[in-house]
């Protein structure tokens, strides 16, 4: 049975009710998403992504076809990665009066839930900043919200999913990530709720191509520094990124992931590595007693990292000139925290500090090496290690500038860590 | 006349007198082991430093006094004159070149410098070189102890030009790390060409160069993330100081509770990239989420695998970049350490799905001391040269399981010491190799087989009696002989106990490497050829047999006469030779005859093997009908003697004397279509990859289309399976049962190996052109 958000809604029995197989809905997204099977196979790059996207009011006669193909509401896309919880939600602000009368009381109740609160326990968070408003999505108009909360939290979220019934709604929730796959029985045991489990880099190339498209107004999705190796005049400037393939795309999560995507639907994983956020977070953890991700940012932006890093420059007095390394280089991360003296010397700030730095510039070296291998210079890096994380955007930034003379280009995009839930939402409304 | 030289060192000053040499120092408690250590220094010349984080290495070069055997014949004009010997034999003294390297730990430096300042005479060096981290920090103390100026040289160019020198003159060299394989150390057979490789030295940081040749290299890349922050990192976490110690914990530990795993996440494997569960997802991704505590053991395995798996990422990458296969990883943090070669391998395997193979250096800790001591000695040209290991003056790789030998893993210490010596002759590969590259000497490796490695090193020990009291025996004028010989039997024999617990000590275990082994260790000891007096009077005996054997093979048929020759050799390479039914355990007996009914080769090499009559009754005559068929004939010896094997001095004068009798020889010798040459080897087998380069020149030269190897040493244990490009014949009488059996054959079994290259003119084909 399908709902439609609308209780008993049986002039749409006729709909596909296959979770598994969700219809189809709007021909306003226009291919975009290429859910138009003779597309598909046709152009792989197409026309931009911009000019594809069409947020108008769509014809009253199409809406109707398009209603039969829609997905019952609520309209959800979720991320279970190995730290965080990524969850989008679209809320629908076109609701008419009739809509209203036979919505559900526990749709409505999760919808007033999620929009009337921007924290969510203890720890989850809804952040407003990133919230698309106006959206059209399959012929509804709406909010789009973007939720997160820690993955060992799950239990708590699922315990609150089966206090509002939210099973009985009878959605289907489109989830990616390593958790969709890890939890799926706990979300049937404890919530009675069935996932349909996507691939998160598939979602994710998906959420970044889309969100990229619909921000054609408000602050620009996608940005870089200007003059990356200046502090003084490093500013973000707007970027846009017209016709964007081929593009190397690193997602830094827990861990991370660094794709070459070609087109829509041509992408490849390139590498990836175990030192990422979780390994910032954890080994911050560890060294200064901090526990959470914005705590130790906090502490790295107050700390020195040139304390506990031995710098070229502490080995060759200055530049290694013969190999054209400059005297601020690192040469061994942590180097000097092989002296006892200055293990004892050392803040928890600079330990800090120098686990951000040292994170940081080794992703962006094996981006760097990536890119020289395949041939490709734009490179836009994502996901939640960056979220309020400008510290380590700028040193991407500068790296890549500096140790690629000026050739490779570092972007970054506004919703950061949201790409793989929104991937999973669209997947929810067209299945590819 | 002609002179013939073998190696032997005089005997080192030994230690025993450094007990006076620190009553100045500051620490006391430091004093140099009883051994001898720093050899020839009343010699040495142009030092050089390498002074790491721990570990400090010295390298020098001194002259080497010899004691050589020599032979010489007697001068026709006093003939009459001389005893009835066929030749004299007499020992002298000559000098050659030898290099030294001493690693020991830093604690020593300043014991090591004073007893280098008082042992140091007749030298008129000025300048030491120095490189390494730690040699600035040293700089004042070498000056004032020394008197010498220290002059730096940079870290990286020193070790790429170790590099290129070790793995140039050591066979071996480099080497697979497989943790759980049956010998964790596969040596590589190395390409006589080395370049172009990347070379990964992990230090406190990571540097990656590219080497293209002798004097090309580029640093492409680097990393920060290195062996320092394993151990500063390593050392915050644990709160443990020392880089072994964390490496130790790191052994014990469990990296899987701090790391998050694709299985944390996923709850299995991430089917759709073929990511398995067990792969590591973000390091110390558990210690972010989990409110607990860590062990310190766990904690530093998973830091362990973090900076393994970065550092072996990033060689891939840059590997795929500059499309490389060959990458060497050196640095502190790899030195010997068998846990870090096995996470640096398991990285390089896994990202570049066994494309590339992470190759690590026997001699990985010389490399900054080695390349440093070349660019002050360049000058000497040490590079114009080929350098051998000598096995009796290098300690050899220690073991490095920390839980299979856990006593030599106290490093404290410990002097390793690496000698090498300069070879008289420059050596290259044999031109007829069909794959240079592949080639391997030797027919089985006793590393990885451990039946044959019991087998080999029992019967070295067993014969080591015989050997001592041989050497004495042969130097029945000296009174100490005794006692030299004595030491001898200590040295060698601690060198089998050592093989036997660390196989791979001096590359892959082979018979060859137990042979030259003890060669070496007879040298060392001043015996330079104990067979000396028993190969000249069968040498004597043989040749009045000489004309008489001529004389009966001109009687036979030519077909029978073939197989007479034949019989000769294998007859000639063991004494009770029975009349052996064919056919023979390894028989191609019949094509050699077909071949021979075709026409004849352009030229024969031939390596032949023992004194007496294998060369003078078994050899001679076949080198007279080949002469006689129209083939001319290279005969190689060895430069210098091992066991009973005929030198090349030995065989001038043989073959003079056979000249004199035989008028087919003479005229060969004559017309310039016998050719006598050295192999450039003092070893009863044959490593045909490191052959005297005026060999290899005759060989092209000539156009050489045969090549004959003869005796166990040479054709068994060696080159039994070596492909050449050209016809070959390896005949030997198996004189060893165990070997036999192993062959699938009983004792005096005859191997008859006659070859014909795939591609080229079989032998039916010839006989159909006559």
């Amino acid at each position: 049975m399908a709902f439609n958000g609308h209780q008993h809604d049986n002039e749409i029995v006729d709909e596909d009710e296959t979770p598994s197989k969700l219809p189809r809905c709007n021909k306003e997204m226009h291919g975009h998403l290429r859910n138009d099977p003779q597309n598909e196979a046709a152009a792989p790059a197409g026309p931009s992504t911009s000019d594809r996207w069409a947020s108008n009011a769509t014809p009253r006669h199409r809406k109707d076809s398009v209603k039969k193909t829609r997905p019952p509401f609520p309209w959800f896309g979720m991320d279970i990665g190995g730290t965080l919880v990524k969850l989008v939600y679209f809320e629908p602000k076109d609701i008419t009066a009739e809509e209203e009368q036979e919505e559900v009381e526990n749709l409505k109740s999760i919808r007033r839930y999620l929009t009337s609160n921007i924290a969510y326990g203890t720890t989850g968070i809804r952040d407003v900043h990133l919230e698309l408003q106006d959206l059209t999505l399959c012929g509804r108009k709406g909010n789009l919200h973007f939720i997160r909360f820690p993955t060992h939290d799950l239990p708590v979220f699922l315990q609150m999913g089966r206090n509002k019934h939210f099973s009985s709604l009878h959605t289907t929730l489109c989830a990616t990530g390593g958790g969709a796959y890890k939890f799926e029985n706990d979300f049937r045991t404890m919530a009675d709720l069935q996932l349909h489990k996507l691939d998160e880099l598939d979602c994710l190339v998906r959420g970044v191509l889309y969100i990229d498209s619909v921000m054609s107004s408000g602050p620009s999705e996608c940005y870089y520094f200007e003059n990356p190796t200046d502090p003084d005049h490093c500013v973000q400037k707007p970027y846009l990124l017209e016709n964007p393939y081929p593009l190397l795309l690193v997602n830094i999560g827990s861990g991370v992931s660094i794709l070459a995507v070609y087109s829509e639907n041509n992408y490849k994983r390139v590498t990836g590595t175990s030192l990422g956020g979780g390994t910032f977070l954890g080994l911050c953890c560890l060294l200064t007693g901090c526990s959470t991700f914005e705590e130790a940012l906090e502490m790295a932006s107050e700390g020195e990292s040139t304390r506990v890093d031995k710098l070229v420059r502490d080995i060759y007095g200055g530049d290694y000139e013969r190999f054209g390394l400059p005297g601020w280089a690192v040469a061994s991360s942590f180097g000097n925290m092989m002296s006892k003296e200055k293990r004892e010397s050392v803040s928890k700030e600079d330990l800090a500090r120098a686990t951000l730095v040292t994170i940081t510039n080794n992703i962006g070296s094996i981006t760097r090496m990536c890119a020289l291998n395949e041939n490709i210079e734009r490179v836009v890096f994502v996901g939640n290690f960056l979220r309020v994380n400008t510290l380590s955007m700028k040193l991407l930034a500068y790296a890549m500038d500096y140790w690629s003379k000026g050739q490779l280009k570092a972007l970054f995009l506004r919703h950061e860590g949201y790409f793989g839930a929104v991937g999973a939402l669209l997947e929810l409304l067209h299945p590819s | 006349m002609c002179a013939h030289y073998a190696r032997s060192v005089e005997t080192s000053p030994t230690m025993a007198e450094c007990g006076r040499v620190d009553s100045h120092t500051m620490d006391k408690s430091i004093t140099l082991p009883p051994d001898e250590i720093f050899r020839n220094l009343e010699n040495a010349k142009r030092f050089a430093i390498d002074i790491g984080g721990s570990l400090t290495k010295l390298a020098y070069y001194s002259t080497v006094k010899h004691k050589v055997a020599k032979v010489r014949s007697f001068d026709h004009s006093t003939k009459e004159a001389a005893s009835d010997k066929l030749y004299e034999i007499s020992v002298q003294e000559e000098v050659t070149a030898r290099l030294h390297f001493i690693k020991f730990e830093n604690a020593y430096i300043e014991t090591c410098l004073d007893f280098i300042k008082d042992h140091l005479v007749n030298t008129e060096t000025k300048v030491i070189k120095a490189t390494g981290g730690g040699a600035h920090k040293f700089k004042v103390l070498i000056e004032r102890k020394l008197g010498l100026k220290v002059d730096k040289e940079d870290e990286m160019s020193c070790l790429i030009k170790g590099c290129n020198f070790v793995l140039k003159n050591i066979p071996h060299e480099a080497f697979v790390y497989a943790k759980h394989a049956d010998s964790e150390f596969r040596f590589q057979t190395t390409d006589p060409d080395i370049f172009p490789y990347l070379l990964v030295n992990i230090g406190s940081g990571v540097s990656i160069a590219k080497v293209e040749s002798e004097d090309k290299f580029e640093r492409i890349g680097g990393s920060s993330i290195g062996g320092g922050t394993f151990w500063g990192l390593g050392a915050l976490l644990t709160k443990t100081k020392r880089f072994d110690e964390l490496l130790q914990l790191a052994s014990k530990g469990q990296h899987s509770s701090v790391d998050m795993l694709v299985k944390d996440i996923y709850g299995g494997s991430y089917g759709y990239l073929g990511l398995t569960g067990d792969l590591i997802a973000s390091s110390f991704g558990k210690s972010a989420t989990a409110d607990k505590e860590f062990s310190k053991e766990d904690m530093a395995k998973s830091l362990l695998h973090m900076i393994s798996n970065d550092i072996g990422q990033l060689a891939c990458l840059y590997a795929r970049l500059h499309n490389l296969s060959r990458v060497y990883f050196g640095g502190f943090f790899i030195r010997g350490h068998p846990l870090t070669m096995h996470t640096i391998t398991y990285s390089i395997n896994f990202f570049t799905k066994g494309e590339v193979q992470a190759l690590f250096l026997r001699h990985e800790g010389y490399l900054g001391a080695i390349g440093a001591f070349l660019k002050g000695a360049e000058e000497d040209n040490p590079n114009q040269y080929s350098w051998g290991e000598n096995y009796a003056g290098s300690s050899g790789l220690m073991s490095v399981s920390p839980d299979m030998y856990p006593m030599q893993r106290a490093r404290s210490g410990t002097f390793d010491m690496l000698e090498m010596d300069r070879l008289d002759r420059q050596l290259v590969n044999l031109p007829l190799l069909q794959e240079p590259s592949s080639y391997i000497p030797d027919t089985v490796d006793l590393t990885e087989d451990a039946p044959a490695r019991e087998y080999w090193l029992f019967c070295f020990e067993d014969a080591l009696d015989g050997v001592v009291k041989r050497a004495v025996a042969s130097q029945p004028d000296m009174p100490e002989a005794a006692v030299r010989a004595e030491k001898f039997r200590q040295k060698y024999r601690h060198k089998l106990q050592t093989l036997r617990y660390q196989p791979f000590a001096y590359g892959s275990l082979t018979v060859r490497s137990l042979l030259d082994t003890r060669e070496h260790c007879l040298n060392e000891f001043n015996f330079p050829d104990p067979y000396s007096k028993i190969k000249e009077r069968e040498n004597d005996v043989a040749l009045k047999y000489y004309q008489k054997v001529v004389k009966s093979l001109e009687e036979l048929s030519w077909e029978d006469r073939q197989f007479a020759l034949v019989r000769g050799v294998l007859a000639g390479n063991v004494f009770d030779w029975g009349a052996k039914a064919r056919p023979w355990l390894v028989d191609s007996y019949d094509q050699w005859l077909e071949r021979l009914k075709g026409p004849p080769h352009k030229c024969a090499l031939l390596f032949v093997d023992n004194s007496g009559v294998d060369i003078i009754l078994g050899v001679m005559p076949l080198v007279r009908e080949l002469l006689s068929r129209g083939t001319e004939v290279v005969l190689a010896s060895n430069s210098g003697p091992a066991l009973n094997d005929v030198t090349n001095g030995e065989l001038q004068i043989l073959t003079e004397r056979i000249a004199a009798m035989d008028p087919v020889i003479q005229s060969g010798l004559r017309d310039d279509r016998l050719t006598l040459v050295q192999n450039g080897s003092s070893s009863p087998c044959l490593d045909l990859s490191r052959l005297d380069k005026a060999l290899a020149m005759v060989v092209r030269e000539r156009k050489t289309d045969l090549v004959i190897i003869e005796g166990m040493g040479r054709a068994i244990h060696t080159n039994y399976f070596a492909t050449l490009s050209c016809e070959s014949l390896k005949l030997a009488v198996i004189k060893n049962s165990w070997l036999a059996d192993r062959l699938g054959g009983k004792l005096f079994s005859v191997v008859f190996k006659y070859e014909v290259p795939a591609g080229k003119p079989s032998q039916e084909a010839a006989v159909l052109t006559p």
